[in-house]
């Protein structure tokens, strides 16, 4: 049946880039965009901002981790000064984005659909932008572990949108490839773009300590081809880095997913749960890239991002933004148009609306749209599915879509599984093709959602089972303890009255009395004794059982989902 | 609220239907042509028929009765009904058969998107299990309009002046023992490649699909495997055995194999929608279109062939699910 896929399957077509003459294997689905809207930013260079009133640098870095905060309320802090610290494998150290004083800490409105509060430390600045001393990296530069603790120390993290920790793939180490996403294949958005124009050389140069520290032989930096002056700079940038060559990919949402631009580049397909590093692959964003040169050669934290302003404004472009610079100080940079009516984050198809304009600029906000409803019109109504098939083409993870959506309605959450639900990225090219304007991917989130909270009910009851089964345990040890604890003092009475005998019974024999009271009256506590020692000792084993009981109910819970 | 994407393409139900209905306007113009105006009564008829019942039945069962009009099925189901039938019907018949195809087939499966057979296939074959007679009289190019007006309104008082298909022709005369050599191009049913007048419908009817083709409202694999599968099998049998089998030209440019290709098979709703299971349904539709023209009981086997993949479809689809991203990569 080889040559029946091989006719239905778009393997068949071999793909070159002209740039670079390497061979891109085939991916699926995706969409060409009529207009990318990246025309609106493209072209104007990278500013900077004024300072805003105040910053709200958040602590909680990532889903899976919330720094500790080590600056007391009140006191004054600089640039580049650590006021969170990183612990553990997801850890990322927090660093003050200007000079100033910590006004408060406490639970600040997040850039997070949600729009849930997390802890953040609010900055007032005093306007001097006084730094600290930097320390460069000062060690080997094929040293994994010191440069992934520097890393980490310095705050760095993914800024092409998930704010994954830069160390944590470091550590995973050692790799082939390397590749940087040059690809921002998301309509637009152009901070990548930009980045690449004004700063390759610098980009390039932190590819190489990357690539240095994880022992990659080659770094490949894919670019969509609808930048060529990106590409142009960084082919320039990377002449004289044998090791690194450019790749022009064709533009096609989603080609700068990670996975896609893994297989686009390399063939290789990283399977849901899987890591690229299991696969020798790793991917880093150009601009990460360019803060991880900063961080080694110029000891700067990670304290400010591009982020393109566009949409329905007057002064769009790209500024460079600190981390913590609240959103709603940054909207008046771009002059919003009256008619904008809300505000997205990321991209048309993966992004959000900010639901409070108070949250601040994280270190995976690459831009933000002034939306209107003549650029983004409010979705037609919902239609039934007429199963024409369209959603399935164009989906990169060659699901079935329709099908998805139909298990996810009709509650049907293990069948959806079964059809791969969680293989879904929620790249939102089947409803972005829908003619029945079915919002697919909501369906998706919805049964992903109820999986995980069905499965947390799950651990959850494992938990509080393993939690009550502890608490007999403890019960029972404390028995167990006290009995332990009357029989040692049992003994020890035992021991001081027949001290205290053997004492009056030489004193007596001194003296000549015969107590005999004296010498009978241990004779009961010995009995008691050794009935308790007996029963401490049933018992402690049963506990021992008991423990081993709980410790393996709570084991499977404590695998958390990654 | 509103979620990602924020973006949609410029598509909706509607929109594709429209599309169907235009790529069907050369094959009702040509038919107009040739066979004169009685078509467009019946499509007429029909549309309002369609849109009548389904806004009934939609009342009836307290769904939102507008959006469901406006997305322009119900006459898709009407038009595809009407072009299966011979323009000739009476118009009671036609009625009849919008009658089962939308509030059968359509409404009582649940709507649109919900139906497991195709709407316009179901009362084809209720019919012509019904009105045999009826739906073996078709038109032909020498027929007086006359007589076709008389025949729509229930009162044809000569009945020879319509006649069977190409199809059903060679079939009744090869079972009554006559060599196709004998028939092909003596009867006033035969044209230059099949049936007088119908060959260029079906043309038309060709023209229209790869028009829905190139705007990517069907998949191209869906007609390609009907045809492909058809032509094979009609040539292997013709060269085996001339005298029985008819020529593929006879089978391919048959009205109702164009018809079929291009906008029977290709109902997204009752078809399969995994590629792989495409090639399956359509090369299995046109199997059991051949077997049954050759030796089943009825003038045209189409509709029967297409209702039993609609069966077999869930089957087919469940055997021919896509290899998933990362899943045994080598
Ligand atoms: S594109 Fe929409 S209507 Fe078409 S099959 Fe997919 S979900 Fe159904
Ligand atoms: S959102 Fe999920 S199902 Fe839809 S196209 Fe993207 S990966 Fe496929």
């Amino acid at each position: 049946m080889r040559w029946f896929s091989w006719l239905t399957s778009s393997a068949a077509n071999t793909l070159v880039d002209p740039v670079s003459g390497r061979k891109l294997y085939p991916i699926d689905g995706g969409i060409a965009f009529a207009d990318y809207h990246k025309q609106e930013t493209a072209d104007i260079p990278i500013r900077n901002v004024a300072m805003p009133s105040h910053y709200i640098v958040p602590l909680r870095v990532n889903p899976r981790f919330t720094a500790r905060p080590i600056v007391d309320i009140g006191a004054r802090v600089r640039k580049g000064e650590k006021i969170g610290e990183s612990e553990g494998k997801f850890g990322v150290a927090v660093h003050a984005p200007t000079s100033g004083v910590i006004r408060d800490l406490g639970q600040y409105p997040m850039t997070h659909v949600s729009g849930l509060p997390a802890l953040a430390y609010f900055i007032e600045p005093d306007g001097k932008d006084e730094a600290i001393e930097p320390t460069p990296y000062r060690g080997a530069c094929d040293d994994t572990d010191r440069i992934r603790d520097f890393l980490q120390q310095m705050g760095l993290a993914g800024l092409g949108g998930a704010a994954f920790p830069s160390h944590a793939k470091v550590a995973s180490s050692p790799v082939k490839t390397l590749i940087i996403n040059g690809a921002e294949c998301e309509p637009w958005i152009t901070c990548d773009d930009r980045l690449m124009r004004e700063h390759a050389s610098e980009i390039v140069a932190g590819a190489c300590d990357l690539a240095a520290a994880i022992h990659a032989q080659e770094i490949l930096i894919g670019i969509e081809d609808n930048k060529p002056q990106a590409i142009a700079a960084m082919q320039a940038a990377a002449a004289n880095h044998g090791t690194v060559t450019v790749v022009a990919i064709p533009t096609i949402y989603p080609a700068g997913g990670e996975k896609q631009l893994i297989e686009r580049l390399t063939g290789i397909e990283v399977p849901y749960g899987h890591l690229s590093a299991e696969f020798g692959v790793l991917v880093f964003n150009v601009g990460t890239a360019r803060a991880v040169h900063r961080a080694l050669t110029y000891g700067e934290p990670l304290l400010e991002r591009v982020v393109t302003l566009t949409g329905a404004a007057d002064n769009p472009g790209n500024r460079w933004v600190r981390i913590g610079h609240p959103i709603a100080e940054l909207i008046p940079e771009m002059a919003p148009k009256p008619e904008v009516d809300r505000y997205l984050l990321g991209g048309p198809m993966t992004g959000f609306a900010i639901p409070d304009l108070d949250a601040p600029i994280l270190k995976g906000s690459n831009c933000i749209i002034a939306a209107s409803p003549a650029l983004f019109p409010p979705p037609p109504p919902e239609q039934p599915c007429i199963r024409c098939g369209a959603c399935a083409p164009v989906c990169p993870a060659r699901l079935e879509p329709m099908e998805l959506y139909w298990f996810a309605r009709a509650q049907q959450f293990g069948k959806a599984q079964e059809f791969h639900l969680f293989d879904c990225i929620e790249c939102g090219c089947c409803a972005y093709v829908c003619p029945a304007h079915i919002p697919l991917v909501d369906y998706y989130r919805y049964a992903k959602s109820e999986i995980w909270e069905r499965e947390r009910e799950k651990s959850k009851a494992q938990q509080s089972k393993a939690r009550f089964e502890f608490r007999n345990y403890r019960l029972e040890r404390e028995k167990a303890e006290k009995a332990a604890r009357a029989a040692a003092k049992a003994a020890e009475t035992k021991r001081r009255l027949e001290a205290q005998a053997q004492e009056s019974h030489a004193e007596a024999t001194a003296s000549g009395t015969n107590d005999r009271d004296g010498a009978a009256s241990p004779s009961a506590p010995d009995a008691n004794d050794a009935a308790a020692r007996k029963k401490a000792l049933v018992e402690a084993a049963l506990a021992r059982a008991r423990a081993k009981r709980a410790a393996e109910a709570t084991e499977p819970s404590g695998e958390n989902r990654e | 609220m509103i979620t990602a994407p924020y973006w949609r393409a410029p598509v909706s139900v509607t929109r594709v239907m429209g599309w169907v209905l235009l790529a069907l306007i050369p094959a009702i113009v040509l038919h107009v042509i040739f066979f004169g105006p009685v078509l467009l009564a019946q499509l007429l008829l029909a549309s309002v028929a369609a849109v009548a019942v389904e806004a009934l039945l939609l009342w009836v069962r307290r769904r939102p009765v507008v959006s469901a009009i406006t997305d322009l099925s119900a006459l898709v189901t009407a038009w595809l009904l009407v072009l299966a039938l011979p323009a000739t019907v009476p118009w009671w018949l036609t009625l009849l058969g919008i009658v089962i195809a939308i509030g059968v087939a359509k409404q009582l499966y649940g709507g649109i998107g919900q139906n497991p057979f195709n709407p316009a296939m179901v009362a084809f074959a209720a019919l012509i299990v019904s009105f045999p007679a009826e739906l073996s009289r078709w038109p032909l190019p020498t027929t007086p309009v006359a007589w076709q007006w008389a025949s729509f309104l229930g009162t044809p008082n000569v009945d020879a002046l319509a006649s069977a298909t190409v199809l059903d022709t060679l079939r009744t005369a090869v079972h009554s023992g006559q060599a196709v050599s004998e028939l092909l191009g003596r009867s006033p049913v035969f044209g230059t490649l099949s049936g007088a007048g119908y060959e260029w419908i079906a043309v038309a009817f060709l023209a229209g699909g790869l028009l829905l083709w190139l705007r990517g409202i069907i998949p191209g694999r869906l007609p390609f495997a009907f045809l492909l599968t058809l032509g094979v099998l009609s040539t292997l049998a013709w060269l085996v055995a001339p005298e029985r089998f008819a020529p593929p030209w006879v089978h391919l440019f048959a009205y109702s194999t164009m018809l079929a290709a291009f906008f029977i098979i290709t109902d997204p709703v009752s078809g399969v929608v995994t590629p792989r299971g495409q090639w399956v349904f359509a090369a299995g539709a046109a199997l059991l279109v051949f077997l049954i023209r050759h030796f089943g009981q009825f003038p045209d086997g189409v509709a029967f062939a297409v209702l039993l993949m609609n069966l077999a479809a869930p089957w087919i689809e469940m055997k021919t699910q896509p290899r998933v991203f990362g899943e045994d990569h080598p």
